[in-house]
């Protein structure tokens, strides 16, 4: 069965090479260009392009921890290997201080180098390919006028055959379709613009949407909830697990403050994004917010449990607890540990955790995110006020942290048990561990 | 009743299992080195270590701490036999206050249990969940940083028993 | 000799409720005395209101002890103390025992603030201490039978050339120092000194490292039990209902108190205390008012709202004439003192008398303020000062002293603890005020300051306990007390237009203050007082102006400064610095420069500051700080660094990080997320600081000198770095971000 398996994949990559080979395993370079300066580009421009840049989150990517925005070096960790983002500052050397706008134009939509190699796909030009000339105009005006940083790129490290940029021209033919997104008449403006915003440029969809073995967006469960650095994405359509229904206007608090009470924090991957938006004009991120909103539909009564009141929950803490299990002993744990913030005077007296009866991370199919949250906590990024959650991580064992997962869970949200949990608590202690 | 191991000695302790170590420490065992700074998890002034790691002592239950190593700032050394990270605080002279300085030492003993060569980067780093408010936080880390250095020079010359416990 | 009537009460007063009361003594007095008619001359320092030296010092056959008025409060101060008295006792600071603030044992000294422990204490015990150290010589003079010139103090001992000794242990009898102090002394030689301007390790230190008894957080006396307060989520909220006898089947509950809106709970153990508070407040039902100004308009706010104006300063005319004229307004928001361990007492009452621990500031004016909340007599209470956490100004202490008198009523007998939690410390303690600032100012051809109109809009800045109406508890009692409607503190010090006359010589200059006396959020005094929002405005406008003038911002300092001492400072820290007047600026990277004097009146700071910002998060990277200082004669050479280091660290979180957060009802800053500070991450690479010492000179506080030229260091890079002036703090990298644009 393994073998079949394996066989079938080696004879699928050759399929793919060839076939990548045979069109279009290579475009043409372009010409280098001598480094714009900023004078070339109207204010205007740049100015929208920042924002477009935010919108796209260029900068997470494309910054390393500690390393100066946009000069590139951090790892993409990704199931075929590690792919390093690149450094986009206009630096001749290093950067694309070399590339003229038809080459990045190109890059965008195409998803080729200025030299003509295929881009992998873990750049999502398959979004990109959705904005219009102008925005990517916008950012490319913006992208050549910030200070030129000289940072090598370190080699990607991917093993054979992914190696080979040649099959990214069989993956293009398979799974990438160019073109801007055209408006649905049908829709009013403010989710036309929404829809143009997500699918395109800020390309939720890349965390949001399941992939297939090949590494493409699996279309058909579009925003199903996808996995991200170990983290899962939850689903932004009807299967959200969201146990209290989203409105847009909470979304739209959440992604500018990265913070709503009801639901929770941006934790995690999500943490950067929220704090780029909050950065971003209102309107956008509110057409972002009613698009959203409108694909995750209505709540229905079986779909979105009522939580218990918090109140109720309150009286439900455990006065003593049989001695012998309590070091592993989940109430016990979640009163001396979580109950202090989650479940204090209330938020008359107190700017603490939320209900964990609407948390999201609680409510979802997938334990990993509620492992991360408990291990490492939130450490907001921003110096401004932000949710603030320290991690156990060195204070509770792996059997203590899945412990408390499943009283959680019971306790919590009116979903069935997690199986498994010491191991997702294993592999998340593993993950954050590492870079 | 509950038995905690603290500073290699065992404790029995009468309060609930749920009650935050901190509280046991302090209300229970009459122990002041950690501090009850914000009982929220945001400060470290009530840094402990356990098993060797910092954990913040204000939200850990006691219940997870059986059968596990407690150390607090009294198992660092007292007033007449300081520790070594002890002996970097009062020679640079590090604190105002003072309040935050026993979660800071014990922040700082658990990064030099672990690495006896943090780069300045990683002191800065790893002391990065404990508040100071009176700003002493520049004779903090020069008190790391000496702390580093005892640290590593008792282990080549100390004898190797009298400092066993690193 | 004569003594005034008034002498005599200040002496029965300082004895009251102790065991130490000395009879009055007509001794015959060793000083040849002044004429009666001739009008007393000023004595040194705190002399002035306590002159008995006996007060300030006493030696017994038990050794020799020190006391002062004054508190630790993690300034080293007490270090300090020692190190003054150990010179001019001609001892070791070992053989001195050190007695802090307490009603029943040390002087009268008001409140340790505003960075005058130094001027009033360290002055009036150095004298003490010199003339009690002649008076010892004297005594052993006469048993000896020597002269006194033959004689000299040291460790303790008055010895002479022979080799005989005579111990300052036997020499003092009982009544030996019970007089009053002169105005002169014959004071060390700066030559001579063994401890005044060494750096001497903090005596408190080494207790504090190894979790020995250091804070009142720290004390436990036997049979003592834990409160806590559930406090009214906003200011004016009222308790409309609440169930307590749930509550008091809590294990370990031993009490409920409620007392109009004044709700609390006593219990066995600390936690217990902790979640019998939490289940009283779910317990608990409130009405609330919007009664807090709209946040988005706080400013409008502060420059719209009722105020008495004070113009402090009128030099010439302001008209202008010719010239480039300038004009700025700076914002400041209210921002939290912050104390990392939130406020504590211990208190208890027994036999009609009640004992109160506490970290407050001001071990009188609590006693004089816990009387009138009590209706008891001021004798029947007893203040005594214990360490807390740092407060940077009146934060909680005197609150909790409150809350914890109120409960030791409760529960007559016991001692009571009572910790506030942190949520509590953040939305109750007072703030440090908002302000808002404006300059104009006018250059003429030479490129020098013609004329300079500076206007300052600011609540009070001291609410201090001076009568019940200041305990935050006590609003809420049944028998409630309001507060007071407060004053401003008058210049030369001033609060709200401290440091808004700037040292500068300008031959036309205008200052007005304009105090708001309606304090919809509670305020008062924060570490500089209105001295941080002033220096950082008018520091701030200098850079500008000296943009206009085309002149390098130090050299355009020096051209309107004529105080020699403050010229040194800004001198020492440009020249430290490496302040380089041909620099061109280059993006990103920013030098700023700033320089106050205290008050006016106390340290001389300078401070240098380099940074980066980053354009695309504005994010403030810190690179270094040099800051320059003079505080007159220096005591503890490392005890001034270390305060000016702090200083600028602190003011670093203030500046770049801090703003108290609200709605029209509520406080929302309420923990370390909702009010973020400085971490480790966000510290400067290096800061240094360069003392200049002044042997001889008045000792000049250093306490809080830091502030506002940090701040206004900072402000001046930002704009070196970006070219765009950000006058409303804090600089957070949303607000720097949005001033650069792209
Ligand atoms: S007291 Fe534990 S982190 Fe603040
Ligand atoms: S020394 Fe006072 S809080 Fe750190």
């Amino acid at each position: 069965m393994r073998l079949r398996r394996a066989l079938l994949g080696v004879l699928s990559v050759v399929l793919l090479g060839a076939a990548g080979f045979v069109f279009f395993s290579r475009q043409p370079a372009l010409p280098a260009m001598q480094p714009a300066s900023a004078v070339s580009f109207d204010r205007a421009l740049i100015a929208k392009g920042a924002e477009l840049a935010l919108i796209g989150n260029c900068n997470v990517c494309h910054s390393k921890q500690g390393g100066a925005p946009y000069a590139g070096g951090r790892p993409l960790k990704t199931p075929f290997g590690t792919i390093y983002a690149t450094n986009i500052t206009p630096d001749a050397d290093t950067g694309i201080g070399a590339w003229s706008e038809t080459a990045f134009l190109r890059a965008m939509r195409e998803g080729v180098r200025r030299d003509g190699a295929h881009l992998y796909p873990a750049f999502p030009y398959d979004h990109f390919t959705k904005a219009s000339v102008g925005d990517l105009r916008a950012i490319y005006a913006f992208l050549m006028t910030r200070e030129p940083v000289r940072a090598e790129t370190p080699n990607n490290e991917l093993p054979f055959p992914w190696s080979q940029r040649a099959l990214i021209a069989g993956w293009k033919l398979l799974y990438f379709k160019a073109g801007e997104l055209k408006p649905d008449p049908t829709l009013s403006a403010e989710l036309n613009r929404g829809a143009y915003l997500v699918e395109g440029l800020a390309h939720c969809g890349a965390c949001h949407t399941p992939r297939n073995h090949w590494g493409a967006e699996a279309n058909d469960r579009y925003l199903g909830g996808g996995d991200i650095d170990g983290w899962h994405a939850p689903a932004l359509n009807g299967a959200s697990p969201a146990p209290v229904p989203w409105t847009s206007e909470q979304l739209f608090r959440y992604l500018t403050s990265g913070f709503e009470p009801p639901h929770g924090v941006a934790a995690g991957p999500m943490q950067p994004v929220a704090n780029n938006l909050g950065m971003v004009a209102e309107q956008d991120v509110k057409a972002i917010a009613a698009y959203i909103g409108a694909m995750l539909g209505p709540a229905t009564a079986n779909r979105r449990p009522a939580p218990a009141a918090p109140e109720a929950r309150a009286t439900s803490r455990p006065a003593g607890g049989d001695v012998k299990a309590a070091n592993n002993d989940g109430a016990i744990i979640y009163a001396g540990a979580c109950a202090l913030c989650h479940e204090p005077t209330g938020q008359r007296f107190s700017a603490h955790g939320i209900a964990l009866t609407s948390s999201k991370v609680v409510a979802m199919a997938d334990a990993r995110n509620l492992s991360h949250v408990i291990l490492e906590g939130i450490d907001p990024p921003k110096a401004s006020p932000a949710a603030l959650m320290p991690g156990f991580g060195a204070a509770f064992t792996d059997n203590q942290v899945a412990a408390l997962m499943a009283y959680l869970r019971s306790t919590f949200s009116d979903q069935p048990a997690w199986s498994g949990l010491e191991e997702t608590v294993r592999e998340a202690r593993q993950s954050a561990r590492e870079p | 009743m509950l038995t905690l191991n603290i500073n290699g000695r065992p404790h029995s302790v009468e309060a609930e299992a749920a009650t935050p170590l901190l509280y046991a420490l302090r209300d229970e065992l009459g122990l002041n080195g950690a501090k009850f700074g914000c009982g929220l998890g945001q400060c470290g002034a009530c840094t402990v270590l356990l098993d060797d790691r910092p954990i913040l002592s204000c939200i850990t239950p006691i219940a997870v701490t059986q059968g596990r190593q407690i150390t607090t700032l009294e198992g660092l050394g007292g007033i007449d036999n300081p520790g070594p990270v002890q002996r970097a605080f009062i020679a640079e002279q590090a604190a105002q206050c003072g309040f935050c300085i026993a979660g800071m030492i014990m922040r700082a003993e658990g990064l030099l249990r672990r690495n006896a060569q943090p780069s300045e980067q990683e002191i800065r780093t790893h002391m990065r969940a404990n508040l100071c408010r009176c700003g002493t936080h520049m004779r903090i880390l020069a008190a790391v940083r000496r702390a580093a250095q005892a640290v590593r020079s008792a282990r080549v010359d100390a004898p190797p028993t009298q400092d066993a416990r690193r | 000799m004569s003594r005034h009537p008034a002498m005599l009460s200040r002496r029965s007063l300082l004895g009251a409720g102790s065991a130490l009361v000395v009879s009055f003594t007509l001794a015959r007095p060793p000083f040849p005395t002044a004429t009666a008619q001739s009008a007393p001359p000023r004595l040194p320092g705190s002399l002035r209101t306590t002159p008995m030296l006996d007060a300030w010092i006493r030696i017994d056959a038990n050794g020799i002890s020190v006391f002062t008025g004054k508190a630790e409060l993690g300034q080293g101060i007490k270090t300090a103390l020692l190190q003054v008295a150990a010179e001019e006792l001609s001892v070791e600071t070992k053989q001195i025992t050190f007695i802090t603030a307490d009603t029943a044992r040390t002087p009268n000294e008001g409140y340790t603030s505003g960075s005058q422990s130094m001027q009033d204490s360290a002055t009036a015990i150095r004298h003490a201490a010199a003339q009690a150290r002649e008076l010892l010589i004297a005594a052993a003079a006469v048993r000896l039978g020597l002269p006194v010139e033959q004689l000299t103090a040291k460790d303790g001992v008055v010895s002479s050339p022979d080799g005989r000794r005579a111990d300052y242990r036997e020499l003092a009898t009982a009544e030996f120092l019970h007089l009053e102090a002169r105005p002169q002394s014959k004071l060390t030689d700066p030559g001579n000194y063994r401890w005044i301007g060494k750096p001497m390790p903090r005596v408190d230190i080494p207790a504090k490292v190894t979790g020995a008894i250091a804070y009142v957080q720290d004390l436990r006396l036997p049979d003592m039990v834990h409160a806590r307060i559930v406090r009214p989520p906003s200011y004016g909220a009222r308790l409309r209902s609440v169930e307590v006898a749930a509550v008091e089947r809590l294990p370990g509950v031993l009490k409920v108190v409620r007392d109009g809106h004044f709700l609390a709970v006593a219990a066995q153990r600390e936690f217990q205390a902790v979640q019998a508070m939490d289940a009283l407040a779910r317990a608990s039902q409130w009405d609330e008012d919007k009664a807090l100004p709209n946040p988005n308009e706080l400013y409008d706010w502060v420059r719209n709202a009722a105020s008495k104006e004070y113009v402090i300063a009128s030099v010439g005319n302001v008209a202008e004439t010719a010239g480039r004229s300038l004009e700025a307004t700076y914002h400041r928001p209210y921002q939290l003192h912050g104390a990392i361990g939130p406020s504590c007492a211990v208190a208890q009452a027994e036999a009609g008398a009640l004992t109160v621990w506490t970290h407050a500031q001001g071990v009188y004016p609590l006693r004089a303020a816990l009387a009138e909340m009590l209706g008891l007599a001021q004798d029947k209470i007893r203040c005594i000062h214990m360490e807390g956490s740092g407060c940077y100004g009146h934060n909680g202490a005197d609150d909790v002293a409150a809350d914890a008198a109120l409960m030791a009523m409760a529960l007559p007998g016991r001692p009571v603890r009572v910790q506030w939690m942190r949520d509590q410390e953040h939305a109750w303690e007072p703030f440090g005020a908002a302000m808002v600032t404006r300059a104009r100012a006018s250059l003429d051809t030479g490129g020098s300051i013609a004329t300079w109109q500076y206007e300052v809009w600011s609540n009070a800045h001291s609410t201090r306990p001076g009568g019940a109406g200041n305990l935050m508890p006590a609003w809420h009692l049944g028998r409630a007390f309001s507060q007071p409607t407060p004053e401003p503190i008058p210049q030369p010090t001033g609060g709200g237009d401290r440091n808004a006359i700037p040292l500068y010589q300008f031959p036309n200059m205008r200052i007005v203050h304009r105090f708001i006396p309606q304090m919809p959020l509670r305020v008062s005094a924060l570490r500089g007082l209105g001295a941080y929002m002033n220096v950082f405005s008018l520091e701030s406008f200098m850079d500008e102006l000296a943009l206009a003038a085309g002149v390098d911002p130090v050299e355009f300092r020096l051209r309107h400064l004529a105080d020699a001492r403050a010229r040194a400072v800004v001198e020492l820290a440009a020249e430290k610095f490496g302040w380089d007047a041909a620099r061109k600026p280059s993006r990103g990277l920013g030098r700023g420069f700033a320089f106050a004097k205290y008050k006016n009146l106390a340290a001389y700071t300078a401070v240098a500051a380099e940074l980066e910002v980053e354009r695309e998060s504005g994010q403030i990277r810190l690179l270094r700080f040099v800051a320059a200082d003079d505080s007159g004669e220096i005591v503890n050479p490392d005890g001034v660094r270390n305060q000016i280091e702090g200083g600028i660290v602190q003011s670093t979180s203030w500046t770049l990080r801090e703003a108290v957060a609200f709605d029209e009802t509520r406080i929302r800053s309420r923990d370390w997320s909702t009010y973020p500070i400085l971490r480790f991450t966000d510290l400067p690479e290096h800061v240094e600081v360069h003392l200049i010492d002044r042997p001889g000179q008045p000792f000049l506080g250093t306490g809080e000198s830091a502030q506002g030229p940090t701040a206004a260091a900072i402000a001046n890079a930002v704009a070196n770095a970006t070219g765009v002036r950000i006058r409303e703090l804090p600089f957070t990298p949303a607000r720097v971000k949005a001033a650069i644009a792209v």
